[in-house]
């Protein structure tokens, strides 16, 4: 036991003293497999380090640690360095935790970063759902589903895109289909974009 | 080469607003400041309107905005602006740029050209091109070549100049990496032939993220298809990821039936779709 958290302790350690990037990728990588929960806020302060490899690696060590990183992906949300914010959104909106919902709702409507927003749209369509309690599930997805249709006539294509994607998983998943199946036929015969208007006819193909 | 704000996207709300007829007179306002701003402002919003158009190309003839160094910066936002506007009434004007001494006006009116799809462009944009690499040389104490060689290689591939490849060839061998990737996506455009598309595939690898966004923007442009994949795993920001798959998208969508999609379209979609 004492073994074990001396070297949990160094694993973290080895990442704060990284003097060069290769280190400092390969202690997270390290950390990141250790799987410990002692090492998330090292891992989500790496988020940060405005280096895409090393975020992406800390990234993937938060999804791998699945529900338990959730409390404080929330709670240590960078709400300064939107590089970060976007990759512990992209974290929160594959562990698909529900408790994220609020998170992933003011981030997809009103984040100034067109990456967190896109996240959290994606994110929105795919939460697991069944983990609410069964009274909670549909005022839930009924908030996801209107933010969607918000987040879908946006200005930019690449947000109006993240709101498609979010919307198809959603209808796999609950009473909203018809609503988002007839959302999705307005949006094909006014769409401008043609990236935009392809989304939606796949997603109109695969329903 | 291209400049890539981080967020391109979604920061467009906080210019100071202007109508169309505020822009237009302020064109000819005795602030130069504000004629600087109103052009631009025109190419911004696509203001499309005759008046506008006929003001900015009055605008390209400019001569009380001058910097220290003898430049019109007037002329470079018309420039930029008449090729966002889709009105080839433009083309005559800057063909006439193409010989300003500025060449920051010369690069505009080059790109503007290939905007607006006009093969009567074409000739002029070769003569740019007629000095071979002997003089594809830095100006000396200036950020740049003696020519907009990117921006004229870059247009007459858009412009389908076939007449052009024997003068773009031998840039394929520039010293400057930026050079290069326009010839590969000027012969890539002009010929089809993959060797083009297989190298700026490889500068996806290169140590530089500039070039790296570069050559992703190239490949986005040119839509080939067969870099999707190393594009959807290059080291550089999704947003860019995401612009030069949506390239390699719309190339795939065929516009006479736009909602039949191929498979190769629906495998440039999952790629987008994990960048989100």
């Amino acid at each position: 036991m004492t073994n074990a958290m001396t070297n949990h302790q160094q694993l973290i350690q080895a990442v704060e003293k990284a003097d060069s990037p290769d280190r400092l990728i390969a202690a997270v990588r390290s950390l990141a497999a250790a799987r410990h929960e002692a090492g998330i806020p090292t891992l989500i302060a790496a988020l940060g380090y405005n280096n895409p490899a090393v975020a992406v690696t800390a990234m993937e060590g938060l999804i791998q640690m699945g529900e338990a990183a959730v409390p404080l992906l929330l709670e240590l949300l960078d709400g300064y360095n939107y590089g970060a914010r976007a990759y512990a959104i992209r974290a929160l909106a594959t562990i698909a935790e529900p408790r994220a919902l609020d998170v992933l709702l003011t981030a997809a409507e009103n984040d100034f970063a067109p990456s967190v927003r896109r996240a959290a749209s994606k994110g929105l369509g795919n939460l697991h759902w069944e983990r609410l309690e069964k009274s909670q599930i549909r005022p839930a997805q009924e908030q996801a589903f209107l933010t969607l249709v918000k987040v879908s006539q946006d200005s930019d294509w690449s947000i109006r895109y993240a709101a498609i994607v979010g919307l198809q998983a959603l209808a796999t998943q609950s009473h909203f289909q018809a609503k988002i199946l007839d959302l999705f036929q307005q949006i094909g015969t006014k769409e401008t974009d043609s990236a935009v208007r392809a989304r939606v006819q796949l997603a109109i193909n695969q329903f | 080469m291209q400049e890539f704000p981080p967020e391109a996207n979604g920061e467009a709300d906080n210019y100071p607003a202007l109508t169309v007829e505020q822009a237009i007179a302020n064109l000819s306002h005795s602030d130069t400041s504000l004629r600087y701003y109103a052009a631009w402002w025109l190419g911004r919003f696509q203001v499309r309107e005759p008046a506008a158009v006929e003001a900015l190309i009055v605008a390209l003839e400019d001569e009380a905005d001058r910097t220290e160094l003898g430049g019109y910066p007037l002329r470079r936002n018309a420039a930029r602006a008449l090729g966002k506007l889709g009105d080839r009434r433009a083309v005559p004007g800057l063909i006439s740029c193409l010989e300003c001494s500025d060449f920051y006006v010369r690069e505009a009116a080059a790109q503007s050209l290939g905007m607006l799809g006009d093969s009567a462009s074409i000739p002029a944009l070769m003569q740019l091109l007629s000095g071979g690499l002997a003089t594809a040389v830095l100006v000396p104490g200036r950020p740049h070549l003696t020519q907009p060689y990117e921006a004229v290689i870059e247009a007459l591939g858009k412009l389908g100049a076939k007449e052009a490849i024997p003068l773009i060839q031998p840039f394929l061998e520039h010293d400057l990496e930026g050079v290069r990737y326009s010839a590969n996506r000027a012969m890539y455009q002009l010929t089809q032939e993959p060797i083009y598309g297989e190298s700026l595939m490889q500068a996806l690898s290169g140590k530089n993220v500039q070039l790296r966004r570069a050559a992703l923007f190239d490949l986005g442009a040119i839509g080939y298809l067969p870099a999707a994949d190393a594009i959807a795993q290059s080291a550089t920001e999704n947003s860019l990821k995401l612009i030069a798959l949506k390239g390699l998208l719309t190339h795939q969508i065929n516009p006479n039936s736009p909602n039949s999609l191929s498979d190769a379209a629906i495998r440039v979609m999952t790629l987008m779709d994990s960048l989100l």
